[in-house]
């Protein structure tokens, strides 16, 4: 049969359908620029070497095995559970489906046990994503006969050799992540993807407050944003900080303060309106804008 | 001669590829794949030992090949290896499909006696000539 002489990029990726889901990508989750670059690339090269399988040009699966690090709240685990999606869409993964464990799951508790059951979790993610979350848990170097390096064993296995049926995805603290795969090299290399999640600023900390309340149906007075605003900035200097996870925290805290608002004027009628409304006070009661303990 | 037990068996041997399809079939029904596999292949010989646990929970027939794979590297050429699927929902919590995926390379298949039983009576009785050799060296 002979090749074709041209094919068209463009039409590819229209018929694709990649486009709506970077789209989405960008629309739903602020920030992360490292990350959507990164996707961006993937589904940019799963797409040329579609194309290069049509001129019957050799084209290897790239492997997509990745590693996501980064401080808490930065959108590790969010961004995991999309990425099923996005490579079933993307044409990568035979199903959207992510399988999602911690050490627990993998390890086993007395000797034979723990293949067994790796292999289990293998079995179930296969031809999805297996999500790894706080991977450095899987190795205990204090203890040398810890089950852990088992897991590993296998998991490096599968990685290896099944690369077309599964893709498995590392999660956890940078430095802790480091440590990880500076005492099982083999990890690193077959990682392909090793992405850092940045910090948020505290505009887009404000955009993620708001989309979390919108998803809720709450929302801001202008007062509250602006005291939600100062909130932020005071809790970005404090320690203990995780991102996104306090910004959530402070929103659950709010509702609270809120509901024990409209219980105590309970006397008037309500409306839809009235509940939900976020009002500044209840921003302003935070511990950390001064506010005494309540 | 050919052992014809189960689903396909009169076909011939499915290509990985239409197992995998199979498996896919099954588990697009909520079937759980089980690996058997027995060196006695009377049609009376239930019992085949699993290989492995039942897999529940799977999405893709991936994680079925790589057990067969695995399966085929101790017992494949010297057993019958066969995949059944179990549908757990109430009312059938029975096999839903069965088929042999690899047999031996020589099936010596199976002898009749007759036993002359009183009254010029005959009982009849199948045997596996495999069956004859101890386990083992069946095959």
């Amino acid at each position: 049969m002979p090749r074709p002489a041209a094919v068209d990029l463009e039409a590819a990726y229209q018929a694709s359908g990649v486009g709506p889901v970077l789209e989405q990508l960008d629309r739903e989750l602020v920030g992360l620029a490292p990350v959507k670059g990164r996707i961006r690339e993937i589904a940019a090269l799963l797409l040329v070497d579609k194309l290069r399988m049509d001129l019957g040009l050799r084209a290897q699966p790239p492997t997509l095995h990745m590693s996501f690090t980064g401080n808490p709240g930065t959108g590790k685990t969010t961004v995991a559970a999309r990425m099923a999606d996005i490579l079933h869409k993307l044409g990568y993964i035979r199903s959207n489906h992510l399988v999602s464990v911690t050490r627990d799951d993998l390890v086993g508790q007395y000797i034979g046990h723990t293949a067994p059951k790796t292999k289990e979790i293998l079995k179930k993610a296969m031809g999805g994503v297996l999500f790894i979350d706080e991977a450095y848990y899987l190795y205990r170097p204090e203890n040398e006969r810890d089950y852990g390096q088992e897991a590993i064993e296998i998991l490096l296995q599968v990685m290896e050799s099944r690369r077309d049926d599964l893709v498995v995805i590392l999660a956890g603290y940078a430095d802790r992540m480091d440590r990880f795969f500076g005492s099982n090299p083999g990890f690193r290399s077959r990682i392909a993807h090793h992405i850092d999640f940045p910090d948020y600023s505290a505009g887009e900390l404000m955009a993620i407050g708001e989309r979390m309340l919108a998803a809720q149906s709450y929302r801001f007075s202008p007062a509250a944003r602006e005291a939600f605003a100062r909130y932020i900035v005071a809790r970005m200097q404090q320690p203990h900080f995780a991102n996104a996870r306090s910004v959530r925290n402070a929103l659950d805290r709010a509702r609270l303060r809120q509901a024990v608002r409209l219980f105590e004027g309970r006397a008037r009628d309500l409306t839809a309106e009235d509940l939900m409304t976020i009002d500044a006070s209840e921003i302003l009661a935070s511990r950390v804008l001064g506010a005494p303990a309540a | 001669m050919r052992l014809t037990q189960g689903t396909f068996s009169f076909l011939p041997d499915l290509t990985d590829a239409q197992i995998g399809a199979q498996v896919a079939y099954c588990l697009r029904n909520g079937w759980a794949v089980n690996l058997e596999f027995a060196d006695d292949p009377h049609p009376r010989n239930t019992y085949w030992e699993m290989w492995g646990q039942p897999m529940f929970d799977l999405k893709d027939p991936a994680a079925v090949m790589y057990e067969l794979a695995a399966c085929r590297k101790v017992h494949g050429g010297r057993a019958y290896i066969r995949l059944s699927a179990f549908d757990a929902t109430a009312g059938w919590e029975s096999l839903r499909l069965s088929f042999i995926t690899d047999r031996p390379a020589e099936e010596p298949g199976f002898g009749l006696e007759r036993q002359e039983a009183g009254g010029r009576n005959i009982r009849y009785t199948a045997r596996s000539y495999a069956a004859n050799k101890p386990v083992g060296e069946r095959y």
